[in-house]
This record gives C-alpha cells, structure tokens and sequence, in this order.
C-alpha cells in the first residue's frame, strides 16, 4: 500500500529559450522526525519525504535528499534553464512507501 | 521582630533564588542532550572525506532571529557561472545542534541556471549552520550564518 498526497507546482508556463525559470514545489506531508515522543513517553517513528527529483522532458536537472530537519509541509524553490518546451515532471519518495507525482508543462518560444 | 521578619525574607528569598536556578538547570539540561557539534564535524567530514575545504562562495541565508524553530525559511546561493565546465555539483547543509545534523542535500547541474535554493527546515536550538558545496572540479567550499532560536524544534510533546 502506497501513501500519497496532495502537491503543487508553482511555475511560469511560458518563457523566453534559454531564460532562468523559478520552480516552488511544494507537497503535503507532516515530516514526522522521529525525534518526537508521545505523553507517554513513547517515541514516534519517523516518516518522513526522502527524496525529490525534477525531470525536464526525461532529463533530470534537480533531486534533492530531505532528512529529519527539513519542517512540515516541504516546500523546495530551484531554478532550471528553460531549453525547450515539454513537460517536467516532478516526483517525491518517501518513509512507508510514500509516493507522489506532479506535472507542469512549459511552452518556450 | 523587625530584624526577625528581615532575616526571614533573607532566607525566603535565597531560598527562592536557589529554586530558580535549579530549574534553569533543568531546562539547559536537554538542550544540552542537542549539543552535537562533534557530530556535525563527522557529517562535513563524511561529505569531504579528507579534501581541503575553503570559506567563501556560499552564502547562507536565515533570520538571525527566529521565534519558531519548527519552519525557518533558509536560502542558499553558490557564486558561479553554472557553465558546463564551471558549476556546482551538490550543496549540502549541515546543522551543529539538531538532534540529525543533515539537514538536505541538492544536486544541481549546469541546466540549473543558478545555484540558489530555498527551503523551510527546523532548528532545535540557537546554533550555526552550515552549507557545503562542491564544485565540478571537486573542491569543496563553504559558508555559514549564525541563528537565535527561542521556540525550539523537535523538543516538544504530542
């Protein structure tokens, strides 16, 4: 049984070949640590988004690695080089088989 | 009976100071428990494994002031020219007083444009953190920004 949850993209869908696009993704998640414990003492295991990768028509251009001290609700704001139009496609992996997967495409002219 | 009353007060109120800082002790106590700079040297050393490390080109942004640890906007920016022969391979950014001192790692290529990235993390205490970078040369480069935390991160109860 897979997890999955709500995400977003926020990106220009038009740019100039060749310009520096701002991509803001962002995804649902509660980043539980691990390092939390419960009234009663016991500790909450951690479940958290491990890893965040950017394709661009296939091509990676950006992954990241997420450990405990990222905060609730990760938010990741990088830039790539608009080269041609296509779709980037976004995909992030997590504890307990986490998984979510978000599209945006981009028309350069 | 004046003197008694005065003398009374005395005690009373060493009495009260002594309470005091016993349960500033108490409070330093766990936060002493994040203390973990070795540790945070071990993980730079891990990512460099040996090679020479300089200070410069890496700027590290959060606020010198944050009143909640648990999302502290933190930004990071390489200088360089993010060519095919010139750009910055990974950054890593390393915290000296959480209880995990990773706290994420980028990996950007020359179609990344800039190497500036912006995330949200969690600071369990007042501390330094780091961000390393490494080039596509291999060397490595970094900077750091200094933070006062009063509402730490990771520390409380569900």
């Amino acid at each position: 049984m897979s997890k999955t949850s709500r995400t977003s993209i926020t990106m220009p869908s038009t740019a100039k070949k060749g310009s520096i696009i701002e991509i803001r993704a962002i995804a649902q998640h509660d980043m539980e640590s691990g390092f939390r414990y419960t009234e009663g003492g016991k500790q909450i295991p951690r479940d958290i988004i491990r890893t965040f990768t950017c394709t661009y028509n296939n091509v990676e251009v950006f992954k990241a690695e997420f450990y405990s001290g990222i905060g609730a609700n990760p938010l990741i704001i990088f830039t790539t080089v608009a080269v041609e139009s296509g779709t980037l496609e976004f995909k992030w992996a997590g504890d307990g088989g986490y998984e979510a997967v978000n599209q945006a495409s981009i028309t350069v002219s | 009976m004046k003197k008694i009353v005065h003398h009374r007060r005395r005690r009373w109120l060493k009495q009260v100071q002594g309470l005091g800082l016993l349960a500033i002790a108490t409070c330093l106590t766990p936060l002493k428990a994040f203390a973990k700079k070795e540790d945070a040297d071990e993980a730079i050393k891990k990512i460099i494994g040996g090679a020479p490390i300089k200070d410069g080109k890496v700027t590290l942004t959060i606020p010198p002031l944050v009143e909640n640890g648990n999302l502290v906007v933190l930004k990071v920016s390489v200088d360089s020219p993010m060519t095919a022969n010139d750009y910055v391979k990974t950054i890593h950014v390393i915290a000296e007083a959480n209880p995990s001192p990773n706290i994420f790692t980028v990996y950007l290529t020359p179609r990344s444009g800039t190497a500036n990235v912006t995330t949200r993390v969690r600071l369990a205490d007042s501390q330094r953190v780091w961000a390393i970078a490494q080039m596509s040369n291999g060397s490595f480069w970094r900077g750091s920004a200094e933070t006062l935390v009063t509402l730490s991160a990771c520390t409380e109860m569900v």
